[in-house]
């Protein structure tokens, strides 16, 4: 069994470049179907208006964080399954108590490494 | 406001250095009249109707020496000219890490842009060569990371100086009779759960991020 690449993945942070970095580091194992959005509002209205496989978003955003975007996928009937990675530099055990009571499927802390992005990605996925 | 019962304190509290004095000038000149000594003093005292009792004298001596103190620090602060590091320096200060930040975006979207060319180059080879290619650009990607990181850190800095520039202008405020400081925004619900990169020394890494997940399942 292998992960469906085709699937819409999400990927959210008010920084450009680092949605460049991930966009070409997903590209680099197959994800090829990426959208991007530079804060958590239009993170939401994307996902509302689409289907997507797989969120993956960063914290620290105005107007809305990463950690309110995920509570309103958690509190969305359609979008509440949705795996969703936050990656992040809040490396602090409350913020990583705070995401996983929010609903976080996995929780990656920023600089990562493309071998980190890939292991969380399959695992949220059910593939690891 | 002074009273007669502050004339009777004034007496009371000279009263007993009083009556060792006239019983000295009795013993110097016994031919004189100590009751006339007497009515000298008494008139005296009573002149200092409105004066000051011990301790109002003693408060006031302490109002003085606090007022002179603010006046030293506000000859001071005018000294250290407060107003140029809110007026010049920090904004000075603000504006160069902003130009950092923006500088440093510019460097690296040229080398992703040079990464995503080498990637497309990859895509066209094949076998140790195309892997090695990928391999080399993912580096280069995860590297490029350090301009979020970095401008995670400016952008504390930046609120850093942002919150010493409103605790001076405070001061200021305060030593020169103005009304009303800078106000110091309230910190908002979820703020203590943003703080940006960690130090070093202090930051958890993956593996204590994977096992504090982990300590979820």
């Amino acid at each position: 069994m292998t992960i469906d690449k085709s699937m819409h993945v999400l990927i959210v942070d008010d920084y450009k470049t680092m949605l460049r970095i991930i966009r070409n580091l997903l590209k680099q194992i197959d994800f090829n179907n990426v959208e991007e959005a530079t804060d958590g509002s239009e993170a939401l209205s994307k996902l509302r208006a689409g289907s997507f496989g797989l969120v993956i978003s960063d914290w620290n955003m105005a107007p809305m964080t990463g950690l309110q975007l995920l509570q309103e996928v958690r509190a969305d009937n359609r979008l509440k399954t949705t795996p969703f990675i936050m990656i992040t530099a809040e490396s602090k055990t409350e913020n990583v108590v705070a995401a996983k009571q929010a609903g976080v499927s996995n929780y990656i802390v920023k600089p990562f490494n493309a071998e980190t992005l890939r292991d969380k990605i399959e695992k949220v996925l059910g593939y690891a | 406001m002074p009273d007669g019962s502050n004339k009777q304190d004034a007496a009371s509290v000279l009263g007993w250095s009083l009556a060792e004095r006239l019983a000295a000038i009795r013993a110097e000149n016994p031919a004189g009249d100590p009751e006339m000594v007497a009515q000298v003093v008494r008139a005296v005292l009573t002149t200092m109707t409105g004066d000051l009792t011990a301790t109002e004298a003693s408060l006031l001596h302490e109002v003085e020496a606090l007022g002179r103190t603010i006046a030293t620090t506000k000859q001071e602060i005018a000294a250290l000219r407060v107003d140029d590091i809110t007026a010049s320096h920090i904004p000075l200060a603000t504006d160069e890490l902003d130009a950092i930040v923006s500088h440093t975006a510019a460097a690296t979207d040229a080398i992703l842009e040079v990464c995503e060319t080498l990637d497309k180059v990859a895509d066209g080879l094949a076998g140790d060569a195309a892997a090695q290619l990928q391999e080399a650009t993912t580096r280069i990607y995860e590297a490029c990371g350090f301009q979020d990181i970095t401008g995670q850190r400016i952008t504390k800095v930046v609120a850093a100086l942002k919150m010493i520039e409103a605790k001076i202008a405070n001061i200021v405020a305060t030593f020169s009779d103005q009304r009303e400081g800078a106000i110091v925004p309230e910190a908002a619900d979820e703020s203590q759960l943003l703080n940006g990169p960690q130090l070093p020394a202090l930051a958890m890494d993956q593996s204590d991020i994977d096992k504090l997940m982990a300590s979820f399942d």
